[in-house]
């Protein structure tokens, strides 16, 4: 079989159209696992909701909501060819949202030692019945998008801070930035479910 | 080392490293905190055979097996080479990409054990490997009918019967859905006049993944096994043996390619029809794979979530449903209130859609056939396109059916009794336009057309067992009997394995250029068809004489060992007819004689360009002008090929980048 190309098909225009398309699909995708643990928090939690401290939860949801004002900068920035917007913009995106994934992880999960044993649960843990499960089950998958979605913009900042990307040619920062943003929806519907909405229910100790 | 030069050898050796670095991984971390290597001191490792001792030695390392499992596909992928331009555009290094072997060079057959990024290798690739997994599945199936075959045998022991039968369900679920990926991988780009499928990375990605998804499936019976049946419901699932875990990654893997490979495909259909193709000129097998995907983009999540959520439960104490033990669930305090029920809804919410995409694509097929071999225009396209849709859609809505017993909230009975019954009326479209379609042709009784025809018979019984199990008063009585097995084999039969032996045989010559044996491949049909006729209502009549699912043996008092007796020897007449097929077609047809570029007379685009396809299918690009199932209208043309390459639409002379 011989080598060819499809000139149809091969313009840079074409495939970001097709690429935009297959990543909102991609979306869709994922709003169907989502949207199952949200089912799963009002089937298991009801009306109810485990009484946790409000005041870190808050400061993380303004984080994470800051960082995607900053990655729509950075979008901007570069359509209009300005690379030092751009890439500051993007370095604190990546920040803010390592601040809500440090946050995750060691202050709403948090580690303690019990027993001489390290164990996962600052607040609640894994292990504290439908409350822990759905807990972590939401914020752990979240957490897992918001990781992939910092990596993504370190790359994206790498590869900006070494000149690539121009104001006609930046399909890889659009779709960094509608992953973010996409991200930072999800959490908008994650938060209340999990520290807003319900009757609080205290550990009963 | 030359056979490193093999995708598939270099995947193996990458997925075997990372699920030492994943084991290791977790003990390490486990030993460097201090704590004892094991999770479970009590389970100690069975020497007495080697069988016993694999079966045993790895339940204490739970969550070590785990991680180790996932690191095992990240490096079968990486060691394969299947995220190799991935890797590169995150450093910035551009990856122009050309038709034909990715690395120039490689022999033609070497091809199919790399990643490749043809759409036609990749289907084909689909294509073998669920053929294997079909070999694996029967095999399995023909082992657990011999103990079946009488009443009271001791022939498979009762672990080992529930392993086997678990792992028959879920290896013919990955079998079909590798099936269904094959079809729709090769036919669509064909279909449509297009030379590649939309994203080609993502489609090769999208096969590979199914490689560590399938051995982590077969791997997990060596480990324990597990005796959850193919559903995998907790609280036995929560329970089982160390297999179910592996059972779940597996799953999760081949689901992973189901999500991203529908993608490609509905963007492909999309964006990349020939001009002229309008939605409704589209062939019919493209409307299928179009619902198809659909659902599966979608609704596999749920699938993934929620063996997910069980496996997290297995490894983390995460009790989504663990209702608590003794103490149900204290409104007070954070202990229990897990709930199965939460399962059922989440895995039917896909299981059931799942079996539309299981059959969607058959159906496509036999629409597809039916027009060429009877040389009339398919009756009613529209409508026929359009039910391929309305099962799609409809399919959302009826998954509860599965748990009328189950114990859910007894008023969502009647409601998704309705929405099931609903299914049967764009089903019943496609059976009209079916018989509207043969009705007064001139039918030419080839083999694909006769696997088109049995698949027709056979989808009826199956059909035709359907509202007795959706409706409620009737499925009180017959659910989790060999009735709902006998419906479930015969949709299964009739809505893929009818339809892909056809599709098989069909456009075998399109892609070989060679011409099957027809007197064997009718061989195989009158084999497989009564054969299958005979299982499918002896399932069926057992099942309404007490035989239950799932039970390793049965009673003399029930009197059903003749007709078991019945349903193992044709289980072993279908089994033995499909060897025949692949000898025809793996085998003997290498010698066959050269087949032309359109044997069946097709008005299809992939027909009028010579066989086999050369790499660039359509180096002219195709004008469509017409309806595609004209047949036998005087002066009637679907396709016309452009006389000089079209001009680009789009930014001519930019080639790659960010």
């Amino acid at each position: 079989m011989a080598a060819g190309t499809d000139t149809l098909h091969d313009s840079y225009q074409w495939q970001t159209r097709t690429n935009r398309l297959g990543f909102w699909l991609f979306f869709l995708s994922e709003v169907f696992i989502f949207g199952g643990l949200l089912v799963a928090r009002f089937f298991l939690w009801g009306g109810t909701r485990p009484d946790l401290p409000q005041i870190p939860p808050l400061l993380l949801t303004v984080a994470l909501l800051l960082s995607s004002f900053f990655m729509f900068r950075a979008e901007m920035a570069i359509a209009t060819d300005d690379r030092k917007t751009f890439t500051r913009s993007l370095l604190l995106t990546a920040v803010l949202g390592s601040i809500f994934f440090l946050g995750v992880m060691f202050v709403e999960w948090g580690f303690t030692v019990e027993n001489g044993q390290l164990v996962l649960g600052n607040h609640i843990k894994p292990t504290d019945g439908v409350y822990g499960a759905v807990f972590y089950g939401m914020t752990g998958l979240h957490a897992l998008h918001v990781i992939s979605g910092v990596i993504g913009i370190l790359l994206v900042w790498n590869l900006g801070r070494k000149g690539h990307f121009s104001a006609e040619r930046h399909w890889g920062v659009e779709a960094t930035a509608i992953y973010w943003h996409y991200v930072d929806l999800v959490w908008v519907f994650f938060y209340p479910a999990l520290y807003l909405i319900g009757t609080a229910v205290g550990h009963g100790h | 080392m030359r056979v490193l030069k093999l995708g598939l050898v270099r995947g193996l050796l990458g997925g075997i490293m990372g699920w030492l670095f994943g084991f290791a991984l977790v003990i390490g971390a486990r030993l460097a905190l201090g704590l004892p290597a094991k999770w479970n001191p009590n389970l100690v490792a069975d020497t007495s055979t080697v069988w016993r001792f694999l079966a045993t030695a790895f339940a204490p390392y739970e969550p070590a097996m785990v991680v180790g499992a996932i690191f095992f596909a990240i490096g079968f992928m990486i060691g394969v080479g299947a995220v190799t331009d991935w890797l590169k555009w995150a450093r910035g290094i551009e990856t122009p990409f050309h038709h034909g072997a990715r690395i120039p060079g490689t022999p033609e057959w070497a091809r199919y054990f790399n990643v490749d990024y043809s759409h036609k290798v990749i289907g084909v690739q689909y294509g073998i490997t669920g053929i294997l997994l079909l070999g694996v599945g029967g095999t399995l199936a023909m082992i657990f009918r011999l103990q079946l075959a009488q009443p009271e045998l001791n022939f498979v022991q009762p672990d080992a019967f529930n392993t086997m039968i678990s792992a028959h369900g879920m290896i013919m679920i990955g079998a079909i859905l590798l099936g269904v990926g094959a079809m729709s991988n090769y036919l669509v780009p064909l279909m449509i006049g297009a030379n590649d499928m939309a994203f080609p990375r993502l489609n090769a990605f999208a096969f590979w993944i199914n490689v560590p998804g399938a051995l982590l499936l077969s791997s997990a019976m060596f480990i324990g096994g597990w005796n959850t049946g193919w559903t995998g419901y907790p609280p036995l699932s929560s329970q089982a043996p160390l297999g179910v875990q592996y059972f779940f990654l597996g799953v999760f893997f081949i689901g992973l390619s189901s999500i991203l490979g529908s993608l490609n495909v509905i963007v492909t259909t999309i964006t990349m029809r020939s001009p002229g193709m309008s939605l409704f000129r589209m062939p019919i097998f493209v409307w299928a794979a179009f619902a198809t995907s659909i659902i599966q983009l979608t609704a596999t999540q749920l699938i993934g979530l929620s063996f997910l959520m069980v496996l997290m439960q297995r490894i983390m104490g995460m009790g989504f449903f663990d209702p608590g033990g003794p103490v149900w669930y204290e409104v007070d305090k954070w202990v229990g209130g897990g709930n199965p029920i939460l399962f059922q809804h989440l895995f039917w919410f896909y299981s059931h859609p799942a079996v539309y995409v299981f059959i969607l694509p058959g159906l496509g097929i036999i629409s597809e056939l039916l027009p060429v071999f009877s040389r009339k225009p398919l009756f009613g396209y529209k409508w026929v396109a359009m039910s391929s849709m309305a099962i799609a859609l409809v399919g959302f809505l009826v998954w509860a059916h599965h748990m009328f017993v189950s114990g859910m909230s007894n008023f969502l009975r009647v409601p998704f009794m309705m929405s099931t019954l609903l299914v049967a009326v764009p089903t019943g479209v496609k059976f009209f336009s079916w018989l509207g379609t043969l009705w007064g042709g001139r039918i030419e009784y080839k083999t694909p057309m006769l696997f088109a025809l049995g698949a027709i018979s056979v989808f009826l019984i199956g059909g035709l067992t359907g509202p007795p199990l959706g409706t409620v008063a009737t499925d009180m009585n017959l659910t989790d009997t060999y009735f709902v097995v006998g419906h479930f084999h015969a949709t299964m039969f009739g809505g893929f394995v009818f339809p892909f032996f056809a599709a098989l045989y069909y456009w075998f010559p399109k892609a070989t250029g060679r011409m099957y044996n027809e007197r064997l491949g009718q061989l195989h049909f009158w084999l497989m068809t009564p054969a299958f006729w005979v299982m499918s209502l002896g399932q069926i009549f057992v099942g309404t004489h007490g035989m239950r699912r799932r039970i390793a043996s049965y009673e003399f008092e029930l009197g059903i060992g003749d007709a078991q007796m019945m349903v193992t020897i044709a289980g072993f007449v279908i089994f033995t007819s499909v060897l025949i097929m692949l000898a025809n077609l793996f085998v003997l047809s290498w010698r066959a004689q050269r087949a032309g570029a359109n044997p069946w007379r097709s008005r299809g685009l992939e027909w009028q360009v010579p066989s086999p396809m050369p790499e660039m299918t359509y180096a002219t690009t195709p004008i469509v002008v017409g309806e595609p199932y004209d047949y036998g209208k005087p002066g009637s043309t679907y396709v016309q090929f452009a006389p000089a390459p079209l001009a680009p639409a789009l930014g001519a002379g930019v080639t790659g980048g960010d």
